[in-house]
């Protein structure tokens, strides 16, 4: 198949199958809990009611408001639709790297925290100024993943990152076992899951991203919705092709190897449903101002992934 | 050819100046000095183009100034690169003042100041002796301090102007030195006799601490950056845009002139000093972006913070260059140099909408604006595009350059010395993470002051800004919007000034191609495909809610979990925004405090919260050094009371002990 067919097909996977990550984490978190839990399509149901719903905007609000949403999923939907997922496409490989990819999440982040900001409620302004500051050590965080990544793999882009580690036969490098972790726990404070951040909560002292979009609803709260779910897949698929790159597809590979290399990457998703909803049960929620220290670990994995990279490359 | 036409165009803009001085005080003089001194800087930014893109340096030695020594003038690719950034921002600035400038009050203390400020900056750049240079350094830091007075009616402005005059006269003193230095005995001040005889190895290290020291406290670097913060914002809107994104840049440049090019090779252990203060400034200039609430002042610090990231990238490039690793340094160079440009675009636009800002409300308080999206929403989209490219957000010009300045710090790995292969990883840590903080910083400076409801009645009574502020500003966000979707057009550009200076250039990038930083990369970026592709992708979203989502919308009171507070000043403030970050970065840095005071049951009095930050940079350096100036001074004090007599017994020991020195001298 052609790079632009797989390009397309992967984009618009990604956007059909966000939900569905949604769903399995929150049905194996229930059954973990000992309740029936909801069906795994069930955030489809909940997209698809809010978007039967009108959607309610406060005087108080500007055109940020409405436009943010729409923003957000589009940004968020090109980021996860340059992670190769189950096959390599060169398509749009030469246009970003790792890092344009994390900079277009942070513009996410930037355009929710000014929604947050736009009716000029307290929540909204909380969740905005707590949702900033989680992302001052993320990111730094993230540049040295990528920069121990880039010493290994010799590249940011993400194509030949995951190519290179399905290619060679790398010894388990310590350094991308702590690169690992970071990157998972990273994943963990982007998507506002527990311990940072509760996305089912109901307590509103303890909300980020969800006092963030408190204003929204219908076809506006279903593009955040499904944004968020995005983001979770986003990740997923990241942390998939960077260190569990095997079973994804070559570049022009046929139909067939294409289908296997989709159904690995389910079987990836269905795993990683599992796990987190795993950690998420066996952890409580840390207060706000742990948060940083709990980023700053991650951080420090990354640069001590760096200085071992430095010191040897067979490290 | 080109470099008289340059002159012509200073002698215009002082002529200009003249022409203010006697017209001022006259309404219509505003819109006449302003188009002039536009037209003027847009003719400087012609030559300067047609120098980069002709590859011509004309130079020129007017018989004018010291005798025998005369004044001697060129456009080398580096001079043109920095022209073109003066020009672009003082045409801007022109065509903002068009119409900012008609609300001044006293236009004969700004007007004739202005043009010739303009000038003096131009000619710092187009210098090619050593005593040119500083008498146009002289002349700008002079010029821009009468305009940082201009208002000078507050104790507060008149102290930015005491601090900032002796700030400019140590810088200059420093740059002096540093001129002394190069210079060496043999007494000519021409560049090209300064390089042709070099420096000694052993004094390269005073000479490039002194150009730090002398650039530097003019471009804003800590700790010499204190006076900056105060004097930027107490000058009028365009002037602030002016000093903060062009006279900074002059600043850099004098250190690019004095290091990259006069001092020739430089030591590697000395490119450990540029990144570290480099990377210092940075942090901390964002960190006291953030515990602002006067949107100027915010601004001023982020200047300080962009200086940082100028000088990481220019220090990588001292790095790369000494270890002969030329692609790497023609890289980390080009990005510095772009970053400069970029950041004079942002930085204009965002002191532009703060002057229209203060226009309309008469305010600078973050705590007293809010809301001001809808009565003036022109200034707001053009604010919001400069405040999304200073914090590096794709695919703004922001973004670009600190893109490259990230692969450029990848390459460290290549270096063979152990200090720099640590050093450069942690100072690309600290970038991001003053990235990540002007992030958060500008979300509250927009979020603030436009979102929200207006917290004054001067807020919401607000007007839009005129036409002719608006145009300067959208020109400057449609240029950011250029640089960073087409970022290739401007290392193009830059290319012979690297080439120059570096002896290596970044690939040449063919337009729809994408960004490569060194040759056969395949860390590409393309700015205009991550652009189009998040353009197209909001329009299958916008389309696929029209077709299948409920197209109502309804308008209603804010919902706010059932609690709506009606009072404004409920809303998040300024210093509320910031309250996770200062607890969590300030109190280390700036030693910040809380102290919470609840009144006792059943007092009605209100609670208050009191914060107080301590600025490392003034207790421990300008508050010893003011004491013990005042020390020395009280002592010395009594000598201006004497009778002749002492005096004159005085002056006969002096002359004693010089003989005496004189005889024994070997």
């Amino acid at each position: 198949m052609s790079d632009l067919t797989v390009q397309i097909l992967q984009a618009v996977l990604a956007l059909a199958l966000a939900p569905l990550l949604t769903g399995m984490v929150r049905k194996t978190k229930a059954s973990l809990q000992r309740r029936c839990g909801a069906s795994i399509f069930q955030p489809y149901r909940d997209i698809a009611r809010l978007m039967r719903k009108e959607a309610v905007v406060s005087h108080d609000a500007s055109w940020i408001f409405p436009a943010a949403p729409t923003f957000i999923l589009a940004a968020t939907w090109v980021a996860a639709a340059l992670v190769p997922m189950f096959a390599f496409a060169n398509g749009l490989s030469s246009a970003a790297d790792f890092i344009v990819i994390i900079g277009l999440l942070a513009s996410t982040r930037f355009a929710l925290a000014l929604a947050g900001l736009d009716i000029g409620t307290s929540f909204g302004g909380l969740g905005s100024s707590r949702e900033m500051l989680f992302a001052t050590v993320a990111e730094p965080a993230i540049l040295m993943l990528i920069f121990a990544l880039s010493l290994i793999c010799g590249t940011t882009r993400l194509v030949d990152i995951a190519g290179f580690i399905q290619g060679t036969q790398v010894a388990p490098h310590i350094s991308l076992l702590l690169a690992f972790a970071g990157l998972a726990m990273l994943a963990v404070v982007e998507n506002g899951r527990i311990p940072v951040d509760n996305p089912a909560t109901h307590l509103e002292l303890t909300m980020v991203h969800e006092a963030m979009v408190l204003e929204y609803s219908g076809r506006h709260l279903a593009q955040i919705e499904l944004a968020a779910s995005l983001k979770l897949l986003f990740y997923v698929s990241l942390i998939s092709a960077v260190f569990l790159p095997w079973g994804i597809a070559p570049a022009g590979a046929s139909l067939g190897q294409i289908a296997l290399g989709l159904i690995v990457y389910l079987f990836k998703l269905a795993v990683a449903a599992k796990l987190l909803a795993f950690f998420e049960i066996s952890i409580a929620k840390m207060r706000v101002f742990r948060v940083p220290q709990f980023t700053g670990v991650a951080l420090m994995l990354g640069l001590l992934a760096v200085i071992l990279l430095l010191v040897s490359r067979s490290f | 050819m080109l470099i008289f036409a340059a002159l012509i165009c200073q002698a215009v803009l002082v002529g200009i100046a003249g022409f203010a001085v006697c017209t001022a005080a006259a309404r219509w003089a505003n819109g006449i000095v302003y188009s002039a001194t536009a037209v003027a800087c847009l003719t400087g930014l012609g030559i300067a183009l047609t120098c980069l893109l002709g590859q011509t340096q004309p130079a020129l030695a007017l018989p004018i100034g010291i005798p025998w020594v005369g004044m001697h003038f060129r456009i080398d690719a580096l001079a043109a690169v920095f022209l073109a950034v003066v020009n672009l921002g003082g045409a801007a600035a022109s065509i903002f003042a068009v119409g900012y400038g008609r609300h001044e009050q006293f236009p004969q203390r700004v007007l004739p100041f202005v043009p010739a400020f303009l000038a003096a900056m131009n000619l710092v750049v187009l210098a090619d002796d050593a005593f040119t240079f500083l008498l146009s350094w002289e002349g700008m830091s002079l010029l821009s301090w009468a305009l940082v007075v201009s208002h000078d009616r507050t104790a507060e402005n008149l102290r930015a102007g005491l601090i900032y005059m002796a700030m400019a006269g140590f810088g200059t003193l420093a740059l002096l030195t540093a001129f002394a230095v190069l210079t060496g005995s043999g007494g000519d001040f021409t560049f090209a006799a300064i390089r042709a005889h070099g420096v000694s190895p052993a004094l390269s290290g005073v000479v490039l601490w002194l150009a730090l020291m002398g650039a530097g406290s003019k471009a804003g670097i800590f700790p010499l950056h204190a006076w900056l913060p105060l004097a930027h914002p107490a000058a009028p809107g365009h002037v602030s845009a002016l000093m903060s994104g062009v006279m900074t840049k002059v600043a850099v440049y004098g250190f690019v002139r004095i290091v990259f090019d006069l001092m020739g090779p430089v030591d590697w252990t000395l490119s450990i000093a540029v990144i570290a203060v480099g990377a210092v400034t940075a942090l901390l200039g964002v960190l006291y972006a953030l515990m602002q609430h006067d949107l100027k002042r915010l601004l001023a610090y982020h200047t300080v913070e962009n200086i940082g990231i100028i000088f990481v990238g220019l220090g990588m490039a001292l790095a790369f260059r000494s270890s002969g690793l030329a692609a790497a340094a023609a890289l980390a160079f080009t990005a510095a140099l772009f970053h400069v440009f970029n950041h004079s675009l942002f930085k204009s636009l965002l002191f532009f909408g703060s002057g229209a800002i203060q226009n309309a409300t008469g305010e600078r308080d973050m705590d007293r604006l809010g809301g001001l999206i809808r009565v003036m929403p022109q200034t707001a989209v053009a604010f919001l595009i400069g405040a999304a490219a200073i914090s590096a957000l794709p695919p703004l010009n922001g973004f670009a350059s600190e893109w490259m300045i990230f692969q450029a710090a990848f390459l460290s790995a290549g270096l063979p010395q152990w200090g720099l292969r640590l050093m450069i990883p942690a100072a690309a840590a600290v970038l991001a993470l003053s990235a990540a903080l002007a992030a958060a910083c500008f979300v509250k400076a927009f979020g603030i002051t436009f979102l929200g409801r207006a917290r004054s009645e001067a807020a919401s009574s607000a007007k839009e800004t005129d036409k002719a502020s608006r145009f300067a500003m959208f020109a400057l966000a449609a240029g950011c919007g250029v640089a960073g979707i087409a970022p290739g057009l401007y290392t193009n550009l830059l290319r012979p000034a690297v080439q120059m200076l570096t002896q290596a250039a970044m690939p040449f990038a063919t337009l729809p191609a994408p960004l490569a930083p060194v040759a056969a990369s395949h860390n590409t970026y393309n700015g205009l495909v991550i652009a189009l592709c998040v353009v197209a992708a909001m329009l299958i979203v916008a389309i696929g809610m029209k077709v299948f989502a409920n197209r109502r919308t309804r308008r209603s009171d804010t919902w706010d979990c059932g609690h709506p507070e009606a009072n404004v000043h409920a809303q998040y403030t300024a210093g509320s925004f910031a309250q996770p970050i200062r607890r969590v970065y300030a109190s280390i840095v700036f030693r910040a405090r809380e102290a919470v005071h609840m009144p006792p049951p059943c007092d009605l009095a209100a609670a208050r919260i009191e914060t107080s930050l301590n600025d490392p940079a003034w207790i421990l350096l300008y508050a010893p050094v003011g004491r013990a100036i005042s020390v020395v001074s009280g002592r010395l004090n009594p000598f201006q009371h004497l009778t002749i007599r002492y005096y004159l017994g005085i002056v006969f020991v002096t002359l004693v002990v010089l003989l005496t020195v004189l005889a024994i001298w070997p």
